[in-house]
């Protein structure tokens, strides 16, 4: 099976390609640059490594959010248009799921997490488990004083993993103490690579209906809802 | 030999437009004749925030992309690889809607291996006009919509000259602010043409003609005008006659749209003068314009009514003019919110 897997969630651009089912290329570039400059040329040259042609490809795989709403879009963006203009399945797997799979083969928890500003974070709980990842807790935006304190009371050692800057470094310090780390050494970057060999056995989606999950409403529809509850 | 003439004159454009909050598709064929033309308005989710949310609208751009393009190549009874090139509105327009159709024009045409165009989305509601009727040069256009005001005067294809623009608000921007200091239901132009059909022009707001020769406009002020005779007739508890308000405030604007675009006609020696964008669907600018030009050896075209709100058959009758340049974007190509037309 050959795949092409895109991650643009967030500053770290990861793409990559599957070619008869073993990875075949993967770029991934952590610089701030736009990904709606970067990401088809990149895709481009990726198919030229490759010696692959579009029309060979047998699915495409996306990292859906959460993350920055605009990377989010770019990468969604292109993945569906590209997969429907193919007419070829289209997968998609939580960039949060995504970022835990790095260390698919441990055996803990894993809390990852991308900054999400004023003290929050998207973040979700897996469990890796010697190739296997189950989720405990659903992703989700929280403000990371909370999610450290809930981390801390599973009396567990969790592994964080962050693909974004942050500042939260001592504050998990602090927090969890000798219960939790926060993994580095480029290990907390996406990686398209295991995005394409995690899509070949996922199921198919409806590529019209695939959207980001951003995991927040917008400011102006939050206000709405508030306001209408106020109405009733 | 009909064959081969054929090929070069009548490429097929897939064209997509995404600017604002619009999600559209469109099929044209060399640049004048109309194959399909898919619109997904998103009125109603802006109508309960009183205008558009960016956010929003690049959310559900991303909701209504592949559907709005299949249904645009189904209605055109075409399929991806019978297109020549796929054309995208590249700016202005809001950042985040315009990365929606810039990415997906990029996936699609790198997918079949088709060229991409980029397309200035003003230099599309112009070529709207193209899709009714073919141009003589030299020409002159008025484009009125929510974010423009611009006087282009144009001697060949794909060449702009902008002689004339707002110093300040759009013409479209200050029938919303005066529709929402009136309380009237987002969208408020066309609420406003409605009432003044009814009132009379008793206010006499100011109307700016700015220097002396200038082809430049400006709205704020009478923006102003009408907002601080509002708040003037509430203070002294007197009654507002909207329908008046309205029909005094849409005379202001559209005297000043009707004289600068005429005398800018005349000063050029055109001999087409086209009238553009959302606020081209007011009725009483297009009896104005007609009545004005009705007289004068210049040819005037106002595009039907589904041409002037924002579409994508714009967008590939502009792009077949670049198409015939080989004008075509690379792969690199992004949104550009502040897109200049020169």
């Amino acid at each position: 099976m050959n795949v092409l897997a895109i991650d643009t969630s967030n500053q770290p651009m990861s793409v990559s390609i599957i070619k008869e089912s073993t990875l075949a290329a993967e770029l991934t570039v952590n610089v701030k640059r736009n990904h709606s400059l970067q990401l088809m040329p990149a895709i481009d040259h990726l198919f030229n490594q490759t010696g692959l042609q579009p029309n060979q490809l047998d699915k495409i795989a996306i990292a859906a959010g959460p993350g920055s709403y605009t990377g989010l879009r770019i990468g969604m963006t292109t993945a569906k248009t590209m997969a429907w203009g193919l007419n070829i399945p289209i997968v998609s797997l939580s960039s949060l799921e995504l970022l835990a799979s790095n260390l698919l083969y441990d055996s803990c928890l894993v809390s990852p997490f991308f900054d999400a500003r004023r003290g929050n974070v998207y973040t979700g709980l897996y469990r890796v488990h010697h190739g296997d990842i189950d989720q405990v807790e659903p992703d989700q935006n929280i403000d990371m004083t909370s999610w450290l304190e809930y981390l801390k009371s599973l009396g567990e050692y969790v592994k964080l993993i962050s693909s974004t800057e942050h500042g939260f470094q001592s504050m998990v310090s602090e927090k969890l103490g000798d219960q939790g780390i926060l993994v580095g050494h480029s290990l907390q970057l996406p990686r398209a690579g295991l995005l394409g060999s995690l899509a070949i056995n996922k199921e198919d989606e409806d590529v019209h209906g695939l959207k980001p999950n951003y995991h927040r409403l917008v400011e102006a529809e939050a206000k709405w809802m508030e306001q209408q509850q106020k109405d009733s | 030999m009909g064959e081969i003439m054929s090929s070069e004159q009548n490429e097929i454009i897939l064209a997509i437009e995404t600017s604002c909050d619009e999600t559209a598709a469109a099929v044209v064929k060399g640049g004048k004749k109309l194959l399909s033309n898919v619109v997904a308005t998103q009125m109603d989710i802006h109508k309960k925030f009183g205008g558009v949310v960016p956010e929003v609208a690049s959310r559900h751009h991303i909701e209504q992309i592949t559907m709005v393009i299949e249904q645009a190549l189904d209605e055109a009874g075409m399929t991806i690889n019978e297109v020549d090139a796929v054309a995208v509105t590249e700016g202005p327009g809001l950042v985040g809607a315009l990365l929606v159709g810039v990415n997906a024009a990029k996936a699609l045409a790198y997918a079949h291996h088709k060229p991409v165009i980029g397309v200035h989305h003003i230099a599309g509601h112009i070529y709207a006009n193209r899709l009714e009727k073919d141009f003589e040069f030299p020409l002159m256009s008025l484009v009125v919509s929510g974010g423009h005001t611009e006087l282009i005067y144009m001697e060949q294809h794909g060449e702009y000259e902008v002689i004339g623009e707002t110093r300040d608000d759009a013409a479209g921007e200050a029938y919303d602010k005066v529709a929402k200091a009136l309380g009237l239901p987002y969208p408020g132009g066309p609420e406003i043409d409605r009432l003044a059909q009814i009132g009379k022009d008793t206010y006499q707001f100011p109307r700016s003609y700015l220097e002396e020769g200038s082809y430049d406009f400006s709205f704020s002020g009478l923006k102003t005008a009408v907002i601080n005779k509002l708040h003037h007739l509430k203070q002294k508890g007197a009654e507002v006659d909207t329908e008046n308000i309205a029909t005094s405030f849409q005379a202001s604007v559209i005297d000043v749209l009707v004289d600068k675009t005429y005398q800018a006609a005349i000063d050029y020696g055109v001999k087409q003068l086209i009238i553009a964008g959302g606020v081209s669907a007011n009725r009483t600018l297009r009896d104005r314009m007609s009545e004005r030009f009705k007289d004068t050896n210049i040819d005037l075209m106002i595009p039907p009514l589904y041409l002037c709100t924002d579409n994508a058959a714009m967008i590939g009758a502009a792009a077949s003019v670049e198409y015939h340049k080989q004008n075509f974007a690379s792969l690199n190509l992004n949104a550009n919110p502040g897109l200049t037309i020169e």
